[in-house]
């Protein structure tokens, strides 16, 4: 067991990338699956972990302070409910958790984590901090550029399998063939990523044509739904363990759950490194490089809303630049602890696609969320009176029925709003929406497409890891 | 609502009130003429039968879970009005929902279901308030529909009224008559019922009149609607007031409409109110789903059972009746020798425990057997049940039996002793122990879960080590039980009974009361039965007890000798849960409930002439409690002044000696108090450019001194809104849009009230994501709420567009930027000033802050001079900066210094410790402090730390279990103070108090 001089931490050695499972905790199915064949390839063994189960909550309420998130709850109780699986060899097996770094508490997962372990007697399992600033040292665990662009195609591609298959669920005909399908084309992407060679960029857009092809191919028939957006606490937004399958839930009710991507969260992050130099002149030697990667980032969104356009059936992304513009003037950009002003932007967003219905996910004490959740719902609502939110808050101690039973209002008041602007009464602002929706952004900056990753991109904050 | 409720809701055809003056005629035309509407609630089934629109039948009744059965029950009942015609129907209510689905009958959300209604009859309404059994709605009309429930936190309004009046021993209807009668209102957290139970117990401990307290607590429920629902949106126009509570209670109605301050006209309490949510199913049914017989409707909920998920159920609790049998035997081994009162001749002990729900006395002989025991519910008059109890165990003793000395323990320690002249009073941490000590020798862990309380102690070399106390909001204890087995129709024991030999207990988590009501409904749902319901809360008041109070990862980590006591462990299946929770057999004395007393008896017995009153002085006893207003600073504490003839009194609910008529005889040094003078004395500064208000609260305790030396170097007047106040808290409660944000930051809307009404040019508060850089930790941001607490404040005050709120985003760590942020910021608003100024005025505020801090810091180095000059214990009261705030930190640094301690501020001393390293990202400025402190509090053996946590904040939960770690590894106490809008200090004081019974017995070896 090495440990870190300074900090003291079990630290990832080069000869456990040979003899170490790294567990995975999954937050995102697809995404992550795509992410972890990427780590394989370059030679880390990894595992996603997919248990669910009451169980998970129970075992993190035993390991960490109750009063703590629920996804940091979930996580960790995740992660030592395999560990006493007798599935794995303790020693020969780590753990990894992102880390932002960020004012939230979440930064502190992995200390929770790591105390957890010593509590259960595993103090001597290496955890592996994934983290953009660079915040811990783990010599076997060295990320490269072309490492973080494979897993960077890993978001896109999730995100965009996410979406085709909320967008394509509560229409199919055959019960269950659209993400049977998105699971097929994870399996096969995942085999990609593993397959030798440099992957080309090209490839991957050819990929998106394939992908919405195939999903504009599965048999749909007309529905009469309500489209629900989700956004709140990025754990418990996107992983069905933390939300009691929202998702599943609301397509059940029928209604369309509208869910924006990873994609957003990265930009959010890197963008708030170029607004630290703004509004506090702070990271004046990195900016270059965030910059460089924002532009990057920015780009590769662009490139997926232009093929989804041209291909013309379902719905794309909201470019971030556009997510900016709106945020304008409710929340300044400077709230950026957790998921900061980010969560009031794509509020806004959804409004703005005419997504009136909204559910606000939050882990029970969510801090940032008190400001950017409920603390905006009140300016969001004078901007766009027919909007429609419903906080719901998760927690290991929440129940199903409440929540379901707060989403049933919320469902019922967005059916009746459908109806009434069926009746024409909106009908002139619904089709303003609707004609802003296919005006492709004009302020788009582009940057990089079609060409493989520049090796002079850089960044500072990542040599260290 | 209860008991009010049986019996009374059905109306015969003739009686049945017509909706008042109009008729449901938006209706389908083609529609049914015949609808039927359900609602199930948490705790009431009502149906209603619409002909035409009109009701010709409608019931009102408690389900006690018995959600289909009751459904099935009232269908007959509506059924002679029904005939065999066909009708429509549909379901609606939190606890409709399995059913519904179940029988595949239309359903509707309860909300969404008033809201059809309400638009219907009362077009003109404005908003809507429906309480149910444990739901609060709010719906606003006004500027597009917007409807809203109380979140999960916002726990029971039906059921917490009902909870009180088990507490005050009353009926609801009785409950509802006495607080029309009330002359004063105390202030009671409005939080959740735990929480209000908290400040209501001790309020009837000390003798507070029940009238007073009534209405309390419909304040209580109906600030707890405004803070938790109207989320910032005003209460006005035309409001509609539904559901049983509504209905029932006068007084509730009564303390709405004031606090609203709606006039007779605007506050309207239909006569339907209860129906409302029926009344909107049978509307929904009439266009939804098809048409029923009787019979087919019957048919259909009698097969809606729906299936269980198999997933969260948990084991039997015994496997076998063999197991059940040997459980018992070894049980029934633990018991006391006991003695007849009736032969025993010679000296006996008194022990008191005045426990927050129950009352305890144990009577003891020489030879430490009992004589007399009593246990029973304090029916919220405790003085009442002790003088009953002397007067019994004086004619039980005759001339043969002395009593040679008492001790009281318990919440009610202080009015009890000074009522009858009890010649001790002990903390109940030291009775416990003492009770436990006797019964089991080598006992190393002992665990108390009474009414209301969990208390932990573990022993090490026959002391006290440490003590774990339950937080406010985890107190579901034994009363919850008990609550909630009379809510479904059954007494404590027999409920217990029950859970004994159930099947397959439910899973229903381990928080709060309030989530597991809601769980149990779940449950219900899910068709789980009574006795696996029993069990199911017996495993989560386990649960709780073991992983939120003790925070315990597995049983080793407990001891080897485990006692359990308190009334609730007379619950098998809570001992039995308990046992196979930790994987090992443990100790239950006979008299689990009595220990308490017993322990106090047990502690009396050294004396040997009491001064008890005696049986003569008891037949004149007589007490009279009045409220009254301290006026002895600025505090104005409200008081309690408890008579008991011959001029004797007692006192409560002061923060400090004032109120007592002491005179506070020498300066002992606090440094909250000394800070709070320090930011106090700071003058407004000459008005040249205008004026600028400070709202004291969140951050600005820490910056005041550098913002006011700036302003006020630039020309401004300085206006600080001041110290806080319950009165300020409620003047802002309006406009908080999140509830569970913690109290700190909820009041700044009060504050920035205050400024509002000085009518100041502008209101200052930056958002300061990275705090003064003190060079200690990782990093130096700020929380989330304390960073950008003022964009919440600018979304959600609307009055602030009524002068310059400025709030830039600066970084306090580097002058230039701040400077020219700041410059750009105050330009908008006061165009003459420059940068060059800002510049000069930064530098000024810098040295001024500098200054500050510096003599915080001498301040704290003089405080332990003087304590170790005096021989005092000094106390880092350890929170942050916002702590000192008399209001949020409700006077506990000044009972502190009352029980002797010289109190210190974190960032007072923790320049006099090494930097403490830590297992954390240490990346918070006020975290860097509080483990520094800590490390201070390792290294002085005179220094102990004891931690204030705000309710809702979601870093404490990190920083607290890292400071006790750095304590507890060095061998010190580790006490932490949870706080929220509570005001009750009872709490506090035993914890502190056993703080100081611990470190006595710590130094003193084998001492209590």
């Amino acid at each position: 067991m090495t440990v870190d001089q300074e900090k003291g931490y079990v630290v990832f050695t080069e000869e456990m990338k040979h003899t170490h499972t790294i567990l995975v905790p999954n937050m995102l199915p697809m995404h992550f699956k795509i992410i972890g064949k990427v780590m394989e390839k370059v030679g880390y063994k990894v595992e996603l972990l997919e248990t669910s189960g009451p169980r998970i909550a129970e075992m993190g309420l035993k390991y960490v302070h109750n009063d703590t998130c629920y996804p940091a709850i979930l996580v960790i109780g995740q992660f030592l409910d395999a560990l006493q699986s007798g599935k794995y060899d303790p020693d020969k097996v780590a753990l990894i958790l992102f880390q932002t770094g960020g004012g939230c508490r979440a930064s502190n997962y992995i200390h929770l984590l790591r105390k957890a372990l010593a509590k259960a007697g595993m103090g001597h399992v290496p955890v592996i901090s994934l983290s953009m600033a660079g915040l811990e040292k783990h010599p076997g665990f060295q990320l490269n550029l072309g490492l973080i662009c494979r897993m960077m195609y890993g978001v896109l591609y999730g995100d965009l399998l996410m979406s085709l298959v909320n967008q394509v669920k509560p229409y199919e005909v055959e019960k269950g063939s659209a993400q049977a399908l998105a699971d097929r084309w994870t399996e096969r992407l995942a085999l990609e990523m593993t397959d030798g060679g440099r992957l080309s960029y090209r490839r991957v857009k050819d990929n998106y044509r394939r992908i919405l092809d195939d999903f504009a191919a599965i048999p749909v028939e007309e529905r009469d739904t309500v489209k629900v957006g989700i956004v709140g606490e990025i754990f418990v937004k996107y992983s069905p363990l933390g939300n009691n399958n929202l998702e599943q839930f609301l397509v059940s009710e029928g209604a369309e759950a509208v869910i924006p991507g990873l994609l957003d969260f990265c930009l959010y992050c890197v963008y708030n490194n170029i607004l630290d130099y703004k509004l506090y002149g702070l990271q004046k030697k990195a900016q270059i490089a965030y910059k460089v990667a924002y532009r990057y980032l920015l780009g590769k969104e662009q490139d997926m809303i232009d093929i989804m356009n041209a291909h013309g059936r379902f719905s794309p992304p909201t470019l971030f630049t556009h997510t900016i513009d709106l945020v304008q003037g409710t929340i300044s950009m400077g709230v950026k602890m957790g998921e900061g002003w980010l969560l009031t932007a794509e509020m806004l967003e959804l409004a703005d696609k005419g997504v009136d219905n909204i559910v606000c996910t939050q882990p029970f004490g969510c801090l940032p969320n008190h400001i950017c959740g409920k603390g905006m719902m009140k300016p969001i609502k004078a901007k766009n009176p027919n909007i429609n939110i419903v906080a719901i808050d998760y927690d290991a101690g929440a129940t199903k029925v409440n929540q379901e039973n707060r989403l049933k209002l919320m469902l019922a008041n967005a059916r009746k709003n459908r109806e009434r602007q069926r009746a024409g009464e909106t009908a002139v602002q619904a089709q303003a929406i609707r004609a802003d929706l296919v005006q492709p952004a004009a302020a788009a900056v582009r940057a990089d497409r079609d060409e493989e990753e520049r090796s002079s991109l850089s960044f500072p904050a990542l040599k260290n890891a | 609502m209860g008991e009010s409720a049986q019996g009374a809701g059905q109306r015969k055809k003739e009686e049945a009130p017509r909706l008042p003056g109009r008729e449901m005629t938006s209706m389908n035309q083609q529609a049914q003429r015949l609808a039927l509407g359900i609602d199930i609630g948490s705790t009431t089934a009502k149906v209603v039968l619409l002909e035409d629109g009109r009701v010709i039948f409608e019931q009102y009744q408690r389900h006690f879970s018995q959600v289909r059965q009751k459904t099935l029950e009232l269908l007959e009942e509506a059924a002679p009005y029904i005939k065999d015609r066909p009708f429509t129907a549909a379901i609606s209510g939190s606890a409709g929902l399995g059913l519904a689905q179940g029988a595949g009958v239309p359903f509707v959300q309860e909300v969404f279901a008033t809201g059809e209604v309400v638009e219907r009859l009362e077009p003109d309404a404005s908003a809507v308030i429906e309480l149910g059994g444990e739901d609060a709605k709010i719906i606003f009309f006004d500027g597009g529909i917007d409807e809203r429930m109380n979140g999960s936190c916002a726990g029971g309004t039906g059921a917490f009224i009902d909870q009180m009046a088990t507490l005050l021993n009353v009926t609801v209807d009785e409950l509802d008559k006495m607080s029309l009668e009330s002359t004063r209102l105390y202030p009671i957290a409005s939080r959740c019922g735990v929480f209000a139970k908290t400040d209501i117990q001790p309020l009837l401990n000390q003798g507070a009149k029940h009238a007073d307290v009534a209405a309390s607590i419909y304040q209580a429920v109906v600030n707890q609607t405004i803070a938790g629902l109207a989320q910032g949106r005003r209460i006005a126009g035309k409001v509609l007031f539904l559901g049983g509570p509504l209905y029932y209670c006068k007084g509730l109605r009564r303390r709405f409409q004031e606090t609203l301050g709606l006039t007779d006209e605007q506050a309207v309490f239909p006569e339907y109110g209860r129906f409302a949510v029926a009344l909107g199913a049978a509307l929904y049914g009439t266009s939804s789903g098809g048409t029923y017989t009787v019979a087919e409707l019957r048919e259909k909920l009698e097969n809606s059972v729906s299936v269980r998920d198999e997933s969260n159920l948990l084991p039997p609790l015994f496997a076998s009746q063999a197991d059940y049998e040997a459980f018992r035997a070894r049980h029934a081994a633990a018991d006391v020798p006991s003695r007849d009162i009736a032969t025993y001749e010679g000296d006996a002990w008194l022990g008191i425990d005045c426990g927050s729900t129950t009352t305890k006395l144990a009577l003891l002989s020489r030879d430490k057997e009992l004589l007399y025991t009593y246990y029973a519910s304090n029916r919220g008059n405790p003085v009442q049940i002790v003088k009953e109890q002397l007067e019994t165990i004086y004619s039980l003793c005759g001339d043969r039996i002395k009593i040679r000395g008492s001790a009281v323990t318990g919440y009610g320690e202080e009015l009890i002793q000074a009522a009858f002249g009890v010649d001790k009073g002990v903390v109940e941490t030291i009775a416990h122990y003492t009770a436990a000590k006797h019964f089991c020798p080598q006992v190393d862990f002992i665990l108390d879960i009474g009414g209301q309380d969990i208390k932990c102690f573990k022993i090490k070399n026959g002391a006290i080590d440490s003590i774990m106390l339950n937080e406010a909001c985890s107190s579901g204890c034994g009363s919850f039980i008990e609550t909630f087995a009379r809510s479904m129709g059954y007494d404590a024991a027999a409920f217990a009974e029950k859970g004994l030999h159930a099947g397959a207990p439910v899973n229903l988590g381990s928080r709060c009361t309030v989530f597991m009501n809601s769980s149990v409904k779940q449950s219900q749902k899910d068709g789980a039965t009574v006795e696996d319901i029993s069990a199911g809360l017996s495993v989560s008041v386990v649960k709780n007890a073991i992983y939120k109070v003790i925070r315990a990862g597995s049983a080793d980590e407990l001891g080897e000798h485990i006692v359990v006591q308190g009334g609730t462990f007379y619950n098998d299946a809570v001992l039995r849960a308990f046992e196979l929770e930790l994987g090992k057999n443990v100790i239950r004395p006979a008299i689990a409930g009595l220990m308490g007393a017993y322990g106090a008896a047990l502690y009396a017995m050294d004396l040997k002439e009491s001064s008890i009153i005696t049986a003569e002085g008891l037949r004149s006893f007589v007490h009279t409690a009045k409220a009254a207003t301290c006026q002895g600073c600025t505090n104005h504490c409200r008081l309690t002044i408890n008579s008991f003839g011959g001029g004797k009194k007692y006192i409560s609910g002061n923060q400090c000696q004032k109120g007592l008529g002491l005179k506070v005889t020498e300066e002992v040094p606090n440094l909250y108090a000394w800070k709070r003078d320090a930011l106090m004395a700071l003058t407004p500064g000459a008005e040249i450019r205008g004026t600028i208000g400070l709202p004291l609260a969140l951050g600005m305790y820490e910056l005041l001194p550098l913002w006011h030396a700036l302003f006020t170097h630039l020309g401004f007047r300085v206006e600080v809104s001041g110290l806080s106040s319950r009165r300020i808290y409620e003047k802002g409660q309006f406009s908080i849009p999140s509830d569970t944000a913690c109290y700190p930051a909820k009041i700044m809307h009060g504050h920035m009230e205050v400024l509002l009404e000085r009518g100041v040019d502008a209101i200052f508060y930056p958002c300061l994501t990275y705090n003064v850089d003190e060079g200690e930790s990782d990093n130096h941001y700020n929380c989330p709420v304390v960073a950008y607490y003022s964009e919440l404040l600018h979304g959600n005050m609307d009055d602030l567009s009524r002068t310059n709120f400025l709030y830039p985003f600066l970084n306090i760590n580097d002058r230039r930027e701040l400077t020219k942020e700041l410059t750009a910021s105050l330009r908008a608003v006061f165009p003459s000033v420059t940068a060059k100024e800002v510049r000069q005025a930064v530098d000024h505020a810098f040295d001024a802050y500098a200054a500050h801090m510096t003599q915080v810091r001498r301040q704290g180095e003089e405080a332990v001079r003087w304590a170790r000059a005096h021989g005092r214990p000094i106390m880092i009261l350890a929170g942050r900066p916002y702590h000192i705030d008399p209001e949020i930190g409700h006077g506990i640094d000044k009972l502190a210094a009352s029980l002797g301690f010289v109190v210190v501020s974190e960032d007072s001393v923790c320049h006099m410790a090494d930097l403490q390293p830590v297992h954390v990202l240490n990346q918070w400025t006020y975290h860097a402090r509080l483990y520094r402190s800590a490390r201070f509090a390792c290294e002085n053996p005179d220094v102990q730390l004891v931690q204030l946590v705000s309710f809702g904040c979601g870093v404490d939960a990190i920083t607290t279990d890292e400071v006790r770690r750095i304590l507890e590894e060095r061998d010190k106490l580790y006490t932490q103070i949870k706080i929220d809008e509570i005001t009750n200090l009872g709490a506090v004081k035993i914890r502190l108090r056993s703080l100081i019974g611990a470190l006595e017995a710590k130094e003193g070896g084998e001492a209590v």
